[in-house]
């Protein structure tokens, strides 16, 4: 039987399209089930960034940049850590101390429990955007 | 139990790092870098930090092996014959370690009940009495790390977007061929040519 270049990966491409959504919603509940479970913004941004790994590894880096493109990537790096600081500066201009959260709500454990989820949240944009560039710029250099 | 599972993967790490010592082959040696970083997270999660025995499974099994594959696409696969090892290289290298292995002894036993960091009133005890209350979440690691010190996060995203710059500012994210000649075929698709200049078909 005579395989075509193309059918030569069938099997790890299918296998990877069943396994990527799977592993981008895995992503997503250690971000957001951070507060009470092991994990948090690093882990899930390193989680969801082996997501788009994966599929360069398997799909080839062009399709891959087609999906994510390093624009967005940039963007996204520093959107994260704005997120970071603009939850400190917001806290300062209600006037508190700089990532005081209790500020962000009446209640004080609302405000924690917001302050922690957009850090978080920040933490974890910037880690996807940093760990996907850099391996888009180490592959793309072959 | 515990002990002898701690001891088991104590020795697997030391085996590991023999082998990547010895090993010329740079292949071998990443790989076995990504499993040592597994056992180190089993040893973590065997010491009860599950979110650091997390981070090192993610970070220094997985993405940190890829990335060293990606920096081996630069270079050689096989690491270069060294001329002469060095007595004196040998005799420094031991007694850096023994003085390292000395300064450990003035540390609290593994686990100690009465160590400083476990009896601060203002720290330890704090957190694990009142943070629940102070921010209503009941992992106590992501309450120190994203509220209690909130800064030192701040400064390690910090960190991570430096180092994303750095690596773009050299690496570059632009490609260095046009997009229109870019290969539409995933890696692998096409008979590649390796190091020794033959051509093989998989």
């Amino acid at each position: 039987m005579k395989l075509y270049p193309r059918q030569r990966h069938r099997v790890l491409q299918i296998v990877t399209k069943l396994i990527i959504p799977f592993v981008l919603l895995f992503a997503l509940y250690v971000q957001f089930h951070g507060d009470y479970g092991p994990g948090g913004g690093f882990q899930a941004g390193v989680i969801f960034a082996s997501a788009f790994i994966l599929h360069g590894l398997i799909f080839g880096l062009q399709r891959t940049r087609q999906v994510l493109t390093p624009n967005v990537l940039r963007v996204l790096m520093s959107l994260g850590v704005l997120l970071y600081l603009g939850t400190g500066v917001l806290t300062m201009l209600l006037g508190g101390n700089l990532l005081d959260y209790n500020m962000l709500a009446h209640d004080p454990k609302t405000g924690q429990h917001w302050g922690i989820f957009l850090v978080e949240l920040g933490v974890g944009i910037t880690v996807t955007a940093v760990m996907v560039s850099l391996f888009y710029g180490f592959a793309s250099k072959r | 139990m515990e002990l002898l599972v701690t001891l088991v993967l104590l020795t697997f790490l030391v085996a590991i790092v023999i082998g990547i010592i010895v090993l010329r082959d740079l292949l071998a040696g990443v790989i076995l870098l990504g499993l040592y970083s597994l056992i180190a997270a089993g040893i973590f999660v065997v010491m009860d930090a599950v979110d650091v025995a997390f981070t090192e499974a993610a970070v220094g099994a997985g993405i940190s092996t890829i990335l060293f594959l990606g920096a081996m696409s630069f270079t050689r696969h096989e690491q270069k014959p060294r001329g002469h090892d060095s007595l004196v290289t040998l005799v420094f290298v031991v007694i850096t370690g023994a003085l390292l292995i000395y300064g450990t002894f003035d540390m609290p036993h593994y686990g100690s009940a009465d160590s400083p960091a476990q009896t601060h009133p203002q720290l330890a005890q704090h957190f694990i009495h009142k943070s629940i209350n102070e921010t209503g979440m009941p992992n106590i690691v992501t309450s120190v790390l994203a509220s209690y010190r909130g800064y030192d996060t701040l400064g390690e995203v910090v960190v991570v977007f430096t180092a994303g710059i750095a690596v773009l500012s050299i690496l570059g994210l632009v490609r260095r061929r046009p997009e229109e000649e870019a290969p539409e075929d995933a890696p692998g698709d096409l008979p590649t040519i390796t190091q020794d200049g033959s051509e093989h078909n998989v």
